[in-house]
């Protein structure tokens, strides 16, 4: 590739660290205020107490949990799906990896600060932590809540690595093009980046072991999530499918975030040269390809319910398919299933516009999903005596709205302070350029058909 | 503990009793309405049959103290936990309030503190000082009233004997009217508990969840 290219693609990637707009404070200002909402709503729960919530007898897990679920979900975009397009080596990745390892490290951050949101007592939530003690007390290590914070740690640091490592060259790029404080912050940042033969032989090692294992990490962490529902004996939640289909979920709803993510850097930091609509294909044929998976699942749970006949689970599944729950069953289904198909489906439609407009249903679909594994079957346990329903309150609506924020506020800084697309890979990969399939076509097969 | 539903009245004092043993506060009607209403133990009603031919049916419901319980694996910090005597102890000041054991409990016997509890006055005045007052953000629950349990084990030990059948009465025990509530040692096979747990007309509450309820239930015989 030549230099003239070479420097344009830096500066256009590094336009966004070296030059701020207005409206790059007014966005920060307007998101952060929503966040601060939402921190000083948490701060009025702890003080007047958690029946400041919607949650009830027999409702004990509602808004909060599935807003875990549903963030530990979205992280499955980044590392998971990076982590495979790495290790396939798919040449279209290059601009889509950081995008998608980013947000797995702030979905996660988001999704783990919900297990202490939801605690009576969040104030004693380290005790869910082997510290040594003067008591001798550990944590209960059969308890899937343990499980769950080893797993959420040991993604949250993995993905970190994984998220850091790539990024160490592009640090020193912006080292060598800053001075002052930015550069020494840089500087510490590269870790003396110096792009001699044996660091690239070192990075490319460590890059190729953390995506490896990041997989079975990632595939692990949602199946413990799965599990603190299929541990209890609970109609509808304890059930064997739920790892994998938590797993195939969580991916779904991951791909829908990371395309809609990159629209909007495409949109705002003006990308348009380097996120392709190809990018967009592609995702989307992932999209709909875990549409269909996600539809086979859901399906199969509720065929096998519905035929097994079971007192307890079919007053559940009573309850979403045709009871109170289900016009946010159906709409599930169909922002879930129908549309995702239907766009997806068509060349036609398979558009940046399309694949935004799918991947939007696919979040609250997801979300909606989450709700209603949640919810449902605690309200309808074995005796009807104690059947229950659930209605959020404000300070759940308001918490929930402010997670969403503070993931565009996370996401924006990162942006401003990180080139959100990896500059040395793209250059690498300038080399072997990625072709969309009519390019390809018309290379291969040109000479047959004119 | 052995409950005899042919002689239930659903009089409900039994659960009075429980709220003035174990200090639980009454939330007051708009919290209740919320579905937040607390009570260890509580008469679950039943109505069988189209009006006019209604039959009723009482069944008194509190935590059944479970030998395989599913409340216990799932705490991540051991409040609710298995004593060595067999009861589901519940540790309130372990308790971080995940409300797991909550959600895994079949019977729903399980409570939440929503608020710290307040007793309008003078009636703070009549708090049973063996048993503490949990604050909020803490599960509670049923505890066979451990407190006297422990108060007949050390009067025993006092008086230099074993303890025998019936020295120990739960406040639902001593307050049922229709004697329809049998507490005692299952370790016992001569115990009154262990006979009534042998009868035919003997069963647990959701037995196929294989929790292996500690408490039986007889059987109605009488048609009323």
């Amino acid at each position: 590739m030549s230099e003239a290219s070479s420097r344009k693609l830096s500066d256009d990637l590094l336009r966004p660290l070296l030059e701020t707009s207005w409206r790059f404070y007014a966005l920060v200002t307007f998101l952060g205020s929503i966040v601060l909402m939402g921190l000083c709503t948490w701060a009025y729960q702890m003080y007047m107490g958690f029946g400041m919530t919607g949650i009830n007898n027999p409702i004990f897990w509602a808004f909060y949990i599935t807003n875990f679920v549903f963030w530990i979900g979205i992280s499955h975009a980044g590392t998971l799906i990076s982590a495979i397009l790495r290790l396939v080596n798919a040449g279209w990745r290059r601009p889509v990896t950081r995008c998608a390892e980013v947000i797995t490290a702030f979905a996660l951050m988001i999704g783990a600060m919900f297990p202490i949101i939801h605690l009576g007592r969040p104030w004693l939530f380290f005790w869910l932590v082997p510290y040594p003690n003067s008591r001798l007390i550990w944590p209960n290590f059969r308890s899937p809540l343990v499980w769950d914070f080893f797993a959420i740690t040991t993604y949250l640091t993995g993905s970190v690595l994984f998220l850091v490592l790539p990024m160490i060259p592009d640090f020193a790029l912006v080292r060598d093009r800053t001075t002052g404080m930015r550069h020494r912050i840089y500087g510490a940042l590269a870790l003396g980046w110096q792009g001699t033969p044996k660091q690239w032989h070192r990075l490319e090692s460590a890059m190729s072991i953390m995506a490896i294992a990041i997989i079975p990490v990632a595939v692990s962490v949602h199946t413990i999530v799965s599990f603190d529902f299929s541990m209890a004996p609970v109609p509808m939640w304890h059930s064997t499918m739920f790892g994998p289909y938590f797993v195939a979920g969580a991916i779904f709803s991951g791909i829908a975030g990371l395309i809609i993510a990159m629209a909007a850097l495409r949109k705002f930091l003006h990308l348009e040269e380097y996120l392709h609509p190809v990018h967009f294909q592609n995702l989307g044929k992932l999209l709909l390809m875990m549409s269909l998976l996600w539809g086979y699942f859901v399906f199969a749970e509720r065929l096998t319910v519905w035929y097994g006949n079971e007192s307890a689970e079919i007053a559940v599944l009573r309850v979403t398919q045709t009871g109170s729950f289900a016009p946010l069953y159906w709409t599930m289904v169909v922002v879930n299933f129908v549309i995702p198909v239907s766009i997806l489906s068509i060349k036609r439609l398979r558009t940046i516009a399309g694949c935004v407009v799918a991947s939007f249903g696919v979040l609250v679909g997801m979300w909606l999903e989450r709700f209603l594994i949640v919810v449902p079957s605690l309200g309808h346990k074995y005796l009807p005596y104690s059947w229950g329903t659930y209605r959020p309150r404000p300070v759940e609506l308001l918490i929930t709205a402010s997670t969403f924020a503070a993931m565009c506020l996370l996401y924006t800084l990162f942006a401003k302070f990180v080139p959100i697309i990896s500059i040395w890979e793209l250059k690498v990969g300038e080399q072997e350029p990625y072709e969309t399939a009519q390019e390809r076509s018309a290379r291969v097969l040109g000479e047959a058909h004119p | 503990m052995a409950v005899d539903l042919d002689t239930c009245t659903g009089c409900g004092a039994c659960v009075t009793a429980c709220h003035a043993e174990n200090n639980i506060p009454t939330v007051g009607d708009e919290q209740a309405a919320r579905g937040r209403a607390m009570h260890w133990l509580r008469v679950e009603r039943y109505w069988e049959g189209d009006f006019p031919d209604v039959r009723l049916k009482f069944r008194p419901v509190m935590c059944q103290q479970c030998d395989a319980a599913p409340c216990e694996p799932v705490c991540p910090t051991y409040a609710s936990h298995h004593t060595a005597e067999g009861l589901n102890a519940q540790v309130y000041n372990r308790c971080i309030g995940t409300r797991y054991c909550a959600n895994a409990c079949p019977y729903n016997v399980r409570f939440f503190d929503f608020f710290n509890p307040q007793w309008p006055k003078p009636l703070h005045l009549q708090l049973n000082p063996d048993v503490s007052v949990r604050e909020v953000g803490v599960m509670e629950k049923c505890t066979f009233c451990v407190q006297r349990i422990s108060a007949a084990s050390i009067d025993a030990k006092a008086e230099k004997r074993e303890l025998k059948d019936g020295d120990i009465k739960p406040a639902c025990v001593q307050s049922c009217s229709a004697r329809a509530m049998v507490f005692g040692d299952l370790n016992d096979p001569e115990s009154e508990v262990s006979r009534l747990a042998r009868s035919p007309r003997g069963g647990k509450l959701l037995e196929d969840v294989g929790t292996l309820p500690k408490v039986t239930y007889l059987a109605r015989q009488t048609q009323v």
